[in-house]
């Protein structure tokens, strides 16, 4: 809990920055924002990429073999097929990943889910700390122009000092 | 059902998870302290989460309750 408000307190580590995985945190911290709770999220490594000015997270389902392969579009009967697609072929399909990324955003637009823009706007309205990784701004040779102004820039430390004191905390 | 006089209609039909939460909870802030939101959602997530979100803000929920179009139908007042 917050000493300064007495408020409950979450802290996230958000370590991917992938279209899929870039929603967990932001959903997670905009929810508890938005039940007046205290929230920061710490991006580190690839995580880093979803406080970049321009977001543009992909989707790859390589590596995500449980990943529903569904049509977005088409009659219903169609959009429920789930299509059995070999991990090797998609793979070694060029422009596989924008397909995918393509069909997912369709799919979340379709059914509701707000973009990872609109999220993390939502975060900043509501006061959620972003905190950028230094280390990793370091290492993959980003300046902190490249990312949205709304954000702070610190290490390890700063996250767990905030970390220390909260009811909840995740690792994404 | 609770007899209330909503001050204000939110329309979350059609979207998802955290949506409804942060919809009403900005909604909300822009009431005064004792009047009345109505919010309406189609996402079948809504009904737990407002609970809880009720629960965690201490606001009141005076109804929670699916209608007959199959629509979730709630009413907060606003109580701090």
């Amino acid at each position: 809990m917050s000493k300064e408000t007495g408020k409950r307190r979450l802290a996230l580590v958000a370590s991917k920055g992938t279209l899929d995985w870039g929603y967990p945190p932001l959903i997670l911290a905009s929810a508890a924002a938005a039940m007046d709770w205290e929230v920061a999220i710490f991006f580190t490594f690839y995580g880093l990429l979803l406080l970049k000015k321009k977001l543009d997270a992909v989707v790859s389902p390589v590596g995500n073999p449980a990943m529903p392969m569904k049509m977005p579009f088409g009659p219903e009967a169609f959009q429920k097929i789930e299509w059995p697609i070999p991990n090797l072929l998609m793979s070694n399909l060029p422009g596989f990943d924008s397909v995918a990324t393509s069909l997912m955003k369709q799919t979340f637009k379709k059914k509701g889910v707000a973009t990872l823009e609109q999220l993390r706007d939502t975060c900043v309205e509501l006061d959620v700390r972003l905190i950028g990784c230094q280390m990793t701004m370091d290492v993959f040779g980003f300046a902190r122009d490249d990312f949205i102004p709304q954000c702070e820039i610190g290490g390890a430390a700063t996250f767990l000092e905030y970390a220390a004191d909260a009811d909840v905390s995740l690792f994404i | 059902m609770a007899e209330y006089k909503q001050d204000r209609v939110l329309d979350c039909t059609g979207l998802l998870c955290p949506m409804p939460v942060v919809k009403t909870n900005k909604a909300l802030k822009e009431l005064q302290v004792g009047q009345v939101l109505e919010m309406i959602a189609t996402d079948p997530g809504s009904m737990p989460d407002m609970e809880a979100w009720a629960r965690q803000t201490q606001h009141e929920l005076l109804v929670a309750h699916q209608q007959e179009d199959g629509k979730f139908h709630f009413v907060i007042k606003k109580t701090h």
